[in-house]
């Protein structure tokens, strides 16, 4: 009898052991981390983003891993990063030594970033950076391949690239005012927050400026967190500018337009203006934001490709709101991991990068390929350009951000024209109208 | 260029004054170190963007509803994690900065890290010698000398302030004097908070409302205070002046190094403490309180 109730134990204890272990063995998943800045609007976006990759992954059965089909987990890392650099390392430890995660998306500050690419490149992880620019993330690929190659650029293109775009927009505007208002030369006033990725766009903005037939204004650099800048713009308005031309990713874009249309300036506010590009920039700056441009991924109604409608209306539709560029985690997941893992047939960080590496495939952001440098060393960098990725111009008119640029851009001479559908024309502000015209 | 200077000088020392004027009353009578001074003046202005923003109402009425709220927040703050040990004043150092860092981080879950704003009271500009300047920043400037005009007659003409004054003066021998020593300290601190209220309600519209507003005016705040002299209101409000003008020379003369605004104007608070360590008002020895 004791002998039979203590098999009826062993068999009682087998059951249990078997019943909660095997939904565990049976449910296997890939582990996907994403990191960035939670309780901000970047770090939502990669959230966001990367939601909406795991819902539509597992909706249509997972990933095909060799005979296998594996979902998707998302492991959410708030990095913290606008505040503290150590709670971005953490949250990228935590990731990687107690999630065990087999891949990272996110990021946003380069700063902060260095950090946490240093410590997947440890784990030999790869890690898709969707937020910042600075090209000496992706040089290290080039100079220590074996420690580096784990990583790749998913958003934004490097800050070369990015002055590049808004210059040329800059250039754009410039001949609209000198066509449309008669301005002989065109004053440019330059006002960059104090980061580190500003720092080579200034110059180059500066070199730029004499060489298309404008003229600095003067350069101002505002603290990144300013609240008030009304004193900044007291000084730039004395130096008459056309063009107040903006580098700007942190708070202090909500506060400088906002303060600037309230003060009726009579100058087009260009270039980049993170807080721009989000759909609450109108209520924070109770519409005084108006009129002002800022470069940008994605666009109601813009559609850079066949792939970009489908999901800025599934974005807008889910979370209320145009994909800010950090929610290209979604990218990064749909179009780079997942179709490398289903050809590779495995999740090998080694593996995977060599196909990668090499692959070149649509988003809904543009095209992906990733470049070399003049060594032909792998850079894992976005390519730019007409067919590549080029972002757009959008500007903000009566409540609504559009996009107004590439509208027939002739990027080099002979080339056809890039005009994306759904493009408007831009918007002179009827402050610079009453003033010039 | 001058002028500008001197205008923006004057806006930008109003907002510090209304704060320094604050911080000062409540460490000349109970010597408590606030740090959540200005965590008070930004769950104020969060309290006027729901009021306004959110339930739609005038921002006067965000106002109205927002100090007294605010106040009686501050005095609770004050009955829990103050007042028992006031006596500890590097405890309540590390109390205040705890419950500052709390607001901030309660504001962070509630309404994330999204720059929020409020409507100013009266819209719109005037120009003064070419210089454009916000009819809001005017309310600040004036805002600022009424404040300073109605704590001192508070201070000079009612029976509360010989209280305050007395206690500031001397704890102990207001209190062998009967006065509730405890009691004027907590209604102090309900003015000062109040204070704080009214700076977020009348400078919000000027700013970007976020959790971490209250850290820059704290630092400002703190150099303010020490460069008119621990205590003294009075010189507080010079201060806020000097500092506004230092920052403001900044941004016109260096407009590269306009970043560099808070650092120069905190460098000048170090220069004038070097030459006079008890600050421009303040007492050159403890002993003599």
């Amino acid at each position: 009898m004791k002998n039979l109730k203590s098999l009826l134990v062993i068999i009682l204890a087998f059951f249990l052991i078997v019943t909660f272990c095997f939904p565990a063995w049976g449910a296997k998943t890939i582990k996907i981390g994403v990191i960035g800045p939670m309780q901000f609007v970047q770090g939502k976006g990669h959230w966001n983003g990367a939601t909406m990759a795991a819902e539509e992954i597992n909706a249509r059965g997972g990933v095909k891993v060799g005979d296998k089909k594996m979902k998707i987990e998302i492991v959410k890392a708030d990095s913290n990063e606008f505040l503290s650099m150590t709670d971005a390392t953490n949250a990228m430890e935590l990731l990687l030594t107690r999630h065990k995660v087999d891949f990272v998306v996110g990021g946003f500050r380069s700063e902060a970033v260095f950090a946490m690419q240093d410590i997947a490149m440890d784990y030999k992880k790869i890690f898709i950076g969707c937020g910042a620019s600075h090209s000496k993330l992706c040089l290290r690929v080039a100079e220590d391949y074996d420690r580096y190659k784990y990583w790749f650029r998913g958003t934004p293109f490097n800050e070369k690239f990015l002055g590049r775009t808004a210059l040329i927009q800059l250039a754009t505007i410039g001949a609209i005012l000198k066509k449309s208002l008669n301005i002989p030369k065109v004053k440019v006033a330059i006002v960059a927050e104090k980061a580190m990725w500003v720092e080579p766009m200034i110059a180059a903005t500066k070199g730029f400026i004499p060489k298309v037939g404008m003229e600095v204004a003067g350069v101002w650099q505002p603290s990144q967190a300013a609240t008030d800048v009304t004193a900044e713009l007291s000084a730039i308005q004395r130096a008459e500018p056309h063009v107040i031309f903006t580098i700007f990713s942190a708070s202090v874009g909500v506060s400088f337009a906002r303060q600037a249309g309230e003060l009726n300036i009579p100058a087009v506010l260009a270039g980049i203006n993170v807080e721009a590009q989000k759909d609450g920039f109108w209520e924070a700056t109770q519409g005084k934001g108006n009129y002002v441009f800022t470069m940008n991924t994605y666009a109601r109604g813009v559609e850079t490709n066949e792939l970009t409608k489908p999901f800025v209306d599934k974005y807008i539709k889910r979370f209320g709101e145009v994909p800010p560029y950090t929610a290209s985690t979604y990218e990064a997941i749909v179009y780079t991991l997942v179709p490398a893992i289903e050809m590779t047939g495995t999740l090998d960080a080694d593996r995977l990068v060599k196909v990668m590496e090499a692959r070149e495939f649509k988003t809904p952001g543009g095209k992906v390929s990733y470049l070399k440098d003049e060594q032909g060393r792998p850079l894992h960098e976005l390519k730019w350009g007409p067919g590549y990725m080029t972002s757009l111009g959008v500007q903000w008119q009566d409540g609504k951000l559009v996009g107004v640029w590439p509208n027939k851009w002739v990027a080099a001479k002979g080339a056809p024209e890039v005009t994306y559908k759904g493009i408007v024309p831009f918007k002179i502000p009827p402050s610079m109208i009453e003033k010039y015209k | 260029m001058i002028l500008d200077i001197i205008i923006t000088s004057l806006i930008n020392g109003s907002t510090y004054a209304l704060l320094a004027i604050g911080f000062s009353l409540i460490f000349g009578v109970a010597r408590i170190v606030n740090i959540a001074h200005t965590a008070f003046f930004m769950v104020a202005s969060y309290c006027i963007y729901m009021i306004t923003r959110k339930l739609g109402y005038h921002p006067i009425v965000g106002m109205l509803v927002a100090i007294p709220l605010i106040t009686l927040l501050g005095l609770i703050c004050y009955k829990l994690f103050i007042d028992p040990i006031r006596e500890h004043e590097a405890a309540v150092l590390i109390s205040t900065i705890a419950l500052a860092i709390a607001f901030q981080e309660i504001m962070l879950l509630i309404f994330t890290g999204d720059y929020l704003s409020v409507p100013a009271l009266i819209q719109g500009y005037f120009t003064v010698f070419g210089a454009k300047v916000f009819y809001q920043q005017l309310i600040t400037f004036i805002a600022a000398l009424v404040i300073l005009g109605a704590l001192r007659l508070l201070l000079m003409q009612t029976k509360l302030g010989l209280a305050i004054r007395s206690t500031a003066q001397d704890r102990e021998v207001a209190n062998l004097m009967g006065m509730n020593e405890s009691r004027v300290a907590m209604i102090t601190m309900g003015i000062s908070v109040a204070l704080a209220g009214f700076t977020g309600a009348v400078v919000v519209p000027l700013t970007t409302v976020n959790p971490f507003m209250w850290l820059h005016p704290l630092i400002m705040m703190m150099a303010v205070v020490v460069l008119g002299g621990l205590g003294s209101i009075k010189g507080s409000f010079f201060a806020a002046y000097i500092l506004g003008f230092a920052e403001a020379a900044v941004v016109f003369l260096i407009p590269m190094g306009a970043f560099l605004k808070g650092s120069v104007a905190l460098s000048v608070m170090i220069l004038v403490l070097l030459i006079r360590p008890e600050g421009l008002f303040g007492v050159a020895f403890e002993e003599e309180r």
